[in-house]
Parts: structure tokens; sequence; C-alpha cells
């Protein structure tokens, strides 16, 4: 059953939280939606469960219209963020709730949630009121709650922001192991692109009501449709600076400073200030063309990583260097970057701009520092 | 948390000393001179000599009809006001506490009666209840029921005062149930909502459960206040218990021993008897509350 969302709109007072949406959700798919906090993903979800109604706008439920469905109908199963279990209600009774209410057999509900309970681990804790559970208990419970009654979709509202973070990693393989041996449609809220990006079908990404760019994990890091997608996702965060055109037209330098920048692709012709963006891990270490020379200003080893930030004019840019490499704070250094890893952006509205391959020469030589 | 040291012990006395010397002098000594009254079986007050003791008072009490009749009414009472009162007190505070205008404004109405006088109260409701020209009579009158003598009759005099406990007892129960109300978590709500449950099944299955321990406070508090009614007979009844004894209660019972015929061996014994009652009754809630109430 495919999800349709028209001109979805939600206004609260005077606050538009969800504007204009209108997107499909696949059959079967996980989708996540992600974003900094008050872009109204989760303002989305309550609309999507039944638990708000739209301002305007129509949701659809394959071929029906769920608009005006309230939520005790729209047959969704649904986990908060805060597990939300009944506290007076053991572990099998918290599974046989929306089933009891569906009015199905004592027996036959009973036989289903405890089915349920061995699906998500916990066939040893029936017995248990939640306050007994530990989080990532409490959390199994709740999805076995959300999924005992078969439901059509399944919403997923921060599921994992109370957990700590090795049981985070845990439970996110979890829900999609069992979203996908159930093969339902699942929708999930989170604010951490770790877990969006890593366990979704699709992500939607979304700012202010609005969603900028809905696709595969990897194609939404990889191509980002505008700035914000950019700066959004990463860690360590794109570096961005806005980029001025000299007199000579395929040669910029960076604003504010009379640093050059070597480009390895240029932004469309016409631009006379453009924004880049290059991923730290996508800059690496060359002397030849360099994009970028200046001093190293911090170093930091975490793990297998070493960050360095190094002063470029008036700019810092992050990078992710070899670790093998001895660096101390004040080293000169220079990096370089493979063309197809430069993204451009119109320096106002911040769309993602098309690039202009340099010559062939140009290329081969950056081929040559890749394999050196 | 320190261990108590001699020195600081005796500064937390210090602090307890003036509350419990009120305590000791008002409560503690009269319940136990009381206790120890209801023995005395020839007692002389003039000059406070006892010049025996025995269960005598007991079992005059229990041969007097007065006395059980006090009981019988105290329990038509308690039957008749505590369940009432706190179904109608539920039901009002689930409203007060949904989504509605000027919901502070109806909180401070249903309160009123409990913090005005019970004899202000009581004037006002003995002109309700007038059987010619009250309020009550002609709403139902609006309803084709002949005039009730709610004050005069004997039948009625009981129900009259039920209605007048109920309604003056309501802001007090709405207020905690309010509390009670507030503290159970919205997301509750919701996932019931998800799960597919109705407006019915939401306040079965959600709020009473997750209520039961305001409930059970509110059930004991109220239980008790009914088994102790006395102002609400003295003021609706002009200082009567009602037409031939009808609204007589066993604290009005205990009044009228101590203070109208000097009994007091046997209003004391009265005042044993009540707190019995009043003790098991709490006991049996006790036990039965344990195994209802969900604590979180």
């Amino acid at each position: 059953m495919d999800i349709h969302l028209n001109q979805l709109s939600m206004v609260f007072d005077n606050t538009t939280a969800v504007q204009e949406m209108t997107t499909t959700i696949k059959d079967g798919e996980l989708v996540s939606l992600l974003g900094p906090s008050g872009c109204g993903k989760s303002t989305t979800l309550m609309l999507l469960s039944g638990l708000y109604k739209p301002t305007s706008g129509s949701i659809h439920f394959g071929d029906q219209d769920v608009t005006k469905l309230d939520a005790e109908k729209r047959g969704i199963g649904m986990v908060f963020q805060s597990y939300a279990l009944y506290p007076h209600l053991s572990v099998l009774k918290n599974i046989m709730f929306p089933l009891r209410m569906k009015k199905v057999p004592k027996k036959e509900a009973e036989a289903r949630a405890k089915e349920m309970a061995e699906l998500v681990q916990i066939g040893h804790l029936l017995d248990r009121k939640p306050g007994q559970l530990s989080g990532g208990q409490q959390q199994r419970v709740a999805i076995a709650r959300a999924l005992v009654k078969k439901p059509n979709v399944l919403l997923l509202d921060e599921p994992l922001s109370n957990l700590d973070a090795r049981l985070r990693l845990e439970m996110r393989e979890e829900i999609r192991r069992i979203q996908q041996e159930i093969g339902i449609t699942a929708i999930f809220v989170t604010h951490d692109q770790e877990e969006a990006l890593s366990i979704s079908d699709r992500v939607m990404l979304m700012k202010d009501g609005i969603i900028q760019q809905e696709s595969a994990p990897q194609n939404m890091y990889k191509k980002p449709e505008n700035e914000f997608v950019a700066s959004f996702l990463g860690n360590p965060p794109i570096n961005l600076m806005t980029l001025t055109k000299t007199h000579e037209s395929t040669v910029y330098r960076l604003a504010d400073s009379k640093e050059i920048i070597q480009l390895p692709a240029l932004p469309p012709e016409d631009m006379e200030t453009v924004r880049l963006g290059i991923r730290a891990e996508d800059l690496f270490h060359t002397t030849e063309n360099p994009l970028f020379q200046g001093e190293i200003i911090h170093i930091e080893t975490i793990g297998r990583d070493t960050l360095i930030r190094m002063q470029v004019g008036s700019i810092t840019v992050r990078a992710l260097v070899d670790p093998e490499q001895q660096l101390q704070i004040g080293d000169a250094y220079s990096l370089g970057v493979r063309p197809g890893n430069v993204h451009y952006f119109h320096s106002e509205s911040g769309k993602r701009l098309p690039l202009q391959m340099r010559g062939g020469n140009w290329h081969a030589k950056t081929n040559v520092e890749e394999h050196a | 948390m320190q261990k108590p040291t001699w020195k600081s012990t005796l500064k937390g006395y210090l602090y307890l000393l003036p509350a419990l010397l009120i305590l000791v002098v008002f409560s503690i000594y009269p319940i136990i001179k009381s206790f120890l009254m209801s023995f005395y079986t020839d007692y002389d007050f003039f000059s406070d000599t006892v010049n025996a003791y025995g269960l005598e008072n007991f079992t005059k009490l229990f041969q007097d009809p007065n006395f059980i009749t006090a009981l019988k009414n105290t329990g038509i009472f308690v039957i008749g006001v505590v369940p009432l009162s706190i179904i109608i007190s539920l039901a009002i505070a689930v409203l007060l506490n949904s989504k509605i205008k000027l919901s502070g404004f109806f909180r401070t109405i249903y309160f009123l009666p409990f913090v005005t006088s019970v004899v202000a109260v009581a004037i006002v409701w003995s002109w309700i209840f007038h059987s010619d020209y009250g309020l009550l009579n002609y709403i139902l009158g609006l309803f084709g029921v002949d005039p009730i003598d709610w004050l005069t009759s004997p039948t009625y005099a009981m129900p009259a005062l039920i209605i007048l406990s109920i309604w003056k007892g309501l802001g007090f129960n709405i207020i905690i149930f309010l509390a009670g109300l507030q503290n159970i978590g919205n997301q509750y709500y919701l996932a019931a909502k998800v799960d597919g449950a109705s407006a019915w099944n939401r306040f079965k299955s959600i709020t009473l459960p997750l209520l039961s321990p305001t409930m059970f406070f509110v059930s004991i508090i109220s239980i008790i206040n009914a088994f102790k009614v006395f102002d609400e007979i003295f003021a609706l009844f002009n200082g009567r218990p009602g037409p031939a004894n009808s609204a007589l209660t066993v604290v009005y019972y205990v009044y009228q021993k101590f203070y109208e015929e000097w009994e007091f061996g046997l209003a004391t014994a009265a005042a044993f008897v009540l707190f019995l009652i009043i003790f098991l009754f709490t006991i049996i809630q006790l036990i039965v509350g344990k195994k209802f109430v969900h604590y979180n």
C-alpha cells in the first residue's frame, strides 16, 4: 500500500509546521524523515498517524482518503519516543492491548502477542511491568505493540533517542531487521543523520516544513541538492565558502581575501559569486596544483581519523588526512580535491549548480595524483 | 544523610514541639480520655470521680433503639453519598480536564461549596428544599412531579441530606481528581488512540487504572468524612436530627448523649464504636486497594 501526501500543510496558530508537502511513500519502504528540531518532521508523522488533522491537503493510504479519519481507525502502528507503554499492564497485556481493542478473542490475542514478542526477542519478559524493563527492552515491547495488529504502516517517532549509544546501534539494526522480516511500510523520524542514512531506503530531509531533498541515503550525501542538505549531512561538517570570479573568467578567489583558488572543476560561467562545498574526507594532501595552501592550526585524532583545520586566507578548512603523517600545528600544508567531489551552490538560492570539468590535461594530472 | 546524633535529634524534637503540644492537648489526650470514659459505669462529673468501670455502656448502647437507628442512618448516608459523589466528581473532573474554555472559572465555581460555611450552605439549601417555595420542587414540578416535603417528611429528609452532602463534597474531590488526571501523561492517550481505543475504552483502560491511587485516596477520605457527618444535619434541620430521628447519625447521637443528656459514658462508647467501624472499613479498603491500585 503506497502512501500519498498531497499539498499537505499544517499551521499551528501562526507557525507553519508543514508546508504544502507532496510526496509518495512506496509499499514496503523504510523512509526516514530527517531534519533539525522544529523542521516539521514530527508533525508530519503526527499527521500520518491521524493524531493531528492537517490544515489543508490530503493523505491517501493506497486508494483510501484517510485525511479526515481518526487515529483509532487508520490501522497504523506507532512507536513513540517515550515508548508510552501502559505502566499498569504487563508486557503481554501491553502487546495484547491493540488486539483487545479490535475485539480479537482473548486466546487468539494472546497467541498473536506471544508470537510478536518472540519476533522482537522479549518472549522471556512477558509477565514484567514496563517499569521493570531496560530502555532497549521497552523499545522492543513498543515495537511489538505497534506491529501486533498487523498495521498498514509503522510510524516511529525518534524511537532511538532515549537509548545509550551502543544500544542505539543495536536497536536500529533490529528495527531494520524486523521491518524487512514483515515487509511493512515504515516511516522513521529522527534528527540523527547517521541513523537515517544507515537504515533507510530513502531519506527525506526537511527544513522549515519543506522537504529539501528526498533520495537514497548515499545519493543525498554524494549529491546534495542544496546548500542546506550539504551542510546538514556529514560529520565533520562540509567546508563551505564563497568564491568570487576574478577578471580572468576561469580563476576564482575566496571572497573577502585575495587568495586564488585552483579549482579542478568550475561553476557555470555566468556566476560572479558562488558557494563552494567540499567534504573534509574528499580533501587529500598534494603538492601539485593544490586547491588550498595554508598553515595547520588544529589537529585532532579521533580513533582511526585525523582531522586537521587549516587556515586558508580568511577561512579555515577541515580535512581528514592520513593518520600516518607526522603533522604539527604550524606546519605549512596543501590540499587537493578530485573534480567530482566539488559541489557548487547558488550564492542566493543555495541550489546545486552543475559542474564544468576543466580540460583533459587537468584531469590527467589529478588522476596521477590520485594513484600516487 | 548524616547519622542522627543526640544533639541533632534534640534539635529536631524542638522543632516538632509546638505542633506536637497542640496535637497532644487537643487530640491525643481527648482520644485517650474518651476511650477510658466509655468504660465509666458510675461517674460523678461534679467531682470528677469514677466509682466503677465496666462494659455496661456498650451493652446499653446496643439496646438503645436510637443508636441502632443512628447506625442504620449512617450506613444509608455513606452508601448514598460516597459512590455518587465519587462518580459525579470524577465525571466533572474529566470534563474540566479536557480542553474547554473558562476551565479555571469552572474550577473555582465547583470548589466554592467546599470553602463556604456549612451554615450558609444549609440556609440556602433549606430554601431550595422548601416544600412550597423551593427551587427543587419547582423544577420537579416542571416534569410533573408533585411537591415533596424534603425537610419535614421522614422519608425524604435523608435523601435531602445526601443531596446536600454530595454537592458540598464535590469541590474537594474534583480538585483532587483533577490533580490526578493531570499526572497522567498525554502519551498514553496518544498511544491508546493509535492502538484503536475508543474514548470510552481510553477512559476505562488508561484513565481509571492510572487514576487508581487518587481514587483510593478520595474514597478513603470520603468514607471517613461520610461516617463523621454532623454539621450538615445540625444546620439543615435547625439543630434537630431530622423529622422523627430520620437523619440521626452516629456522630449526632454522640452529640445528643454528650451535650444534651450528659451521658458521657454512653456518648464515648458510641464514639468508640464509630471509630472501630471506620477503622474496619479503612482496613478493608487498604486490602482491596493493594490488589487494584497501581503505583508507578
